[in-house]
């Protein structure tokens, strides 16, 4: 193993230019594979989701899935792409045993979308341009296992073993234009744009595109430049970056590497890379040196996709309001900063909160529960927000019982965790644990009576007039009654009996 | 300018995994640059606006069938013409080699 050069990042690009071009693979929800009526369930037993088109048995016809057409239509209206008149699938042609057929049906020079671009706000609201070439259809490939090598890795494997239950599910292939002028800011474009694209890609409900399950994988693809040179450096491909935060860390990793092949006078190879989760490196893989023989050529076996004038417009009236649009709304109406609102977006709680909302809750406080205690516990967990066992109906409840005086806050986060731990709804945690805030004037003037008949120095100070001293006797009353109390009507009773003004 | 030189016979025959020896290229080369040659005849003919060119016999676009499942085969059917199985899966001969 030979340790790769790196040098500073602030070095890579006082002398260099980063240029990126990001490849993004979506896989698609639908019910069916994209030539074949195959179910695309996941988890079931291998080999199980199979017939003969998708093992490419000899004579099977293949036929486009109309909702494939129509999601990615969809998806390069949302990318402010063209859409085709015309346009034909083409065969890839390549020897690897993860497709049967010996090629994967494609789009080569006529992609369905072309031409568009997505705006991306980074983290201080700047907003970046990024500009797409295409967006094709294509089917996704088998599953290899490698066996006998040293670490599951191809090389050094006896053998490998192929379930092709996830060959020919829809993928859609989008591809960016060379992303230039991003300068120091180019991994930060690169994650800011991905992340954007998810978030488009959910709006459209064409997919749920989760990066941790594959339904979403980035290639990263980057050269550098001198300062102030018009071409373009030789670029490495960085294949199968799979989280928002691997896509920035590849993208600065490669920066940094070029920088010290070129600037130690090396020549930087065009090869495709491996990324590496643990530590945010490459290594590398495939050199590309047959790159682009795939010896494409149109697909015999599928007629031509020719999506009507109309058809197209009538999916354009299916668009949802862009995620960025309903991000700069949400955020008026929130009445929070981009800075806030980034951290609401970055925690994934845009969809809870305004579904909180929906369920009647004000924005202040269905925002408050979702990014504090929810976010903590979910944080907790390493899992999504959206995955904790609470419903925007149950958060929106709380809110409620908060305001109507029956719970404090810390009542409040007590009912969370009966709610998280399967204890049931609000109503029946708070019953169950017997969690009400004590207002009634009758125990907590009890309790107000022994606090004060506990305390007498400081009741003392109080009646001679140092009010803030009440704090004390208020926290007595609240530890009295184990945090149930209504700690503001408790102030109010004890100046009542001791006979000051609040 | 049509025809196939015999480096790309060479190029393709190494995509294509096939081992030919340098008689077999010699050969190929001229069969294929033939059959290139006859090709590129009927282009020529072809080679107008008036004439666009097919990928298709039939003049059809937008066939296109429901997203609704269909039954697929059995794994055990699946797996049924596979020279070599194992955990319910093709088993296939080493991919690369040590590098």
């Amino acid at each position: 193993m030979t340790v790769t050069e790196l040098v500073s990042y602030d070095e890579a690009l006082a002398s260099y230019d980063p240029v990126m071009g990001l490849e993004v693979h979506v896989e698609l929800g639908t019910r069916t594979k994209m030539f074949c009526g195959c179910s695309t369930e996941l988890g079931a037993e291998a080999n199980s989701q199979v017939c003969p088109t998708c093992l490419g048995l000899p004579g099977a016809l293949p036929v486009v899935n109309k909702v494939g057409v129509e999601s990615a239509v969809r998806i390069g209206l949302a990318l402010n792409c063209r859409i085709a008149d015309w346009c034909r699938f083409a065969r890839k042609n390549y020897f690897y045993p993860d497709m049967p057929k010996n090629f994967q049906t494609s789009q080569y020079d006529e992609p369905i979308a072309f031409d568009g671009y997505l705006d991306v706000q980074l983290e201080d609201g700047e907003v970046f341009r990024v500009e797409i070439e295409r967006a094709h259809m294509e089917e996704d490939t088998g599953k290899s296992t490698h066996v006998g090598g040293a670490t599951g890795r191809i090389h050094g494997a006896s053998h490998s073993l192929l379930d092709y239950n996830r060959a020919g599910i829809p993928l859609i292939e989008i591809v960016t234009k060379p992303i230039q002028g991003a300068g120091e800011r180019a991994p930060e474009v690169a994650k800011a744009y991905v992340a954007e694209l998810r978030e488009l890609i959910k709006a459209l409900g064409v997919s749920e595109a989760r990066m941790e399950m594959g339904q979403m994988r980035c290639d990263v693809n980057l050269s550098l430049r001198p300062k102030g040179a018009e071409k373009f450096g030789t670029r490495s491909e960085t294949k199968n970056v799979n989280s928002l935060r691997s896509v920035e860390r590849a993208a600065r990793f490669e920066i940094q590497r070029h920088a010290a092949v070129l600037s130690s006078g090396g020549t930087i190879i065009q090869e495709t890379r491996h990324f590496h989760e643990e530590d945010g490196s490459t290594t590398s893989g495939r050199v590309k040196e047959e790159a682009e023989d795939y010896r494409y050529f149109p697909e015999p076996d599928l007629v031509p996709v020719a999506p009507a004038r109309e058809w197209v417009e009538e999916l354009r009236g299916t668009l949802p309001e862009l995620p960025r649009v309903r991000r700069m709304r949400l955020r008026e109406e929130w009445g929070i900063s981009e800075h806030e609102m980034q951290s609401v977006l970055n925690a994934g709680a845009v969809d809870p909160i305004v579904a909180t909302v929906d369920a009647g809750a004000p924005a202040d406080q269905a925002r408050k529960w979702w990014m504090g205690e929810l976010a903590r516990r979910a944080n907790e967990d390493g899992a999504e927000l959206t995955a904790l066992p609470i419903t925007p109906e149950q958060v929106a409840r709380l809110c409620a019982l908060v305001a109507e005086g029956s719970l404090n806050d810390k009542l409040a986060r007590q009912t969370i965790e009966g709610v998280l731990a399967g204890e049931g709804g609000p109503d029946e945690v708070v019953e169950k644990r017997g969690l009400k805030v004590v207002s009634d004037e009758g125990a907590l003037g009890t309790a107000v009576d022994e606090a004060i008949a506990g305390n007498p120095d400081i009741a003392e100070k109080v009646r001679g007039g140092k009010i803030q001293a009440a704090g004390a006797l208020v926290g007595a009353v609240m530890k009295a009654t184990r945090g149930q109390a209504d700690a503001g009507r408790a102030r109010e009773m004890i100046l009542e009996k001791l006979g000051v003004e609040g | 300018m049509p025809g196939i030189s015999r480096e790309e016979v060479a190029h393709l025959a190494k995509l294509a995994r096939l081992e030919l020896k340098d008689e077999e290229l010699d050969h190929f080369a001229g069969q294929l640059d033939d059959i290139i040659g006859a090709v590129a005849a009927v282009s020529a003919v072809a080679d107008d606006a008036a004439v666009p060119p097919t990928s298709h016999p039939l003049p059809l676009t937008n066939v296109m069938r429901p997203d609704e499942v269909r039954p697929s085969l059995t794994p055990q059917q699946a797996l049924s013409g596979a020279p070599a199985q194992e955990q319910q899966r093709f088993k296939v001969p080493q991919i690369l080699g040590e590098e």
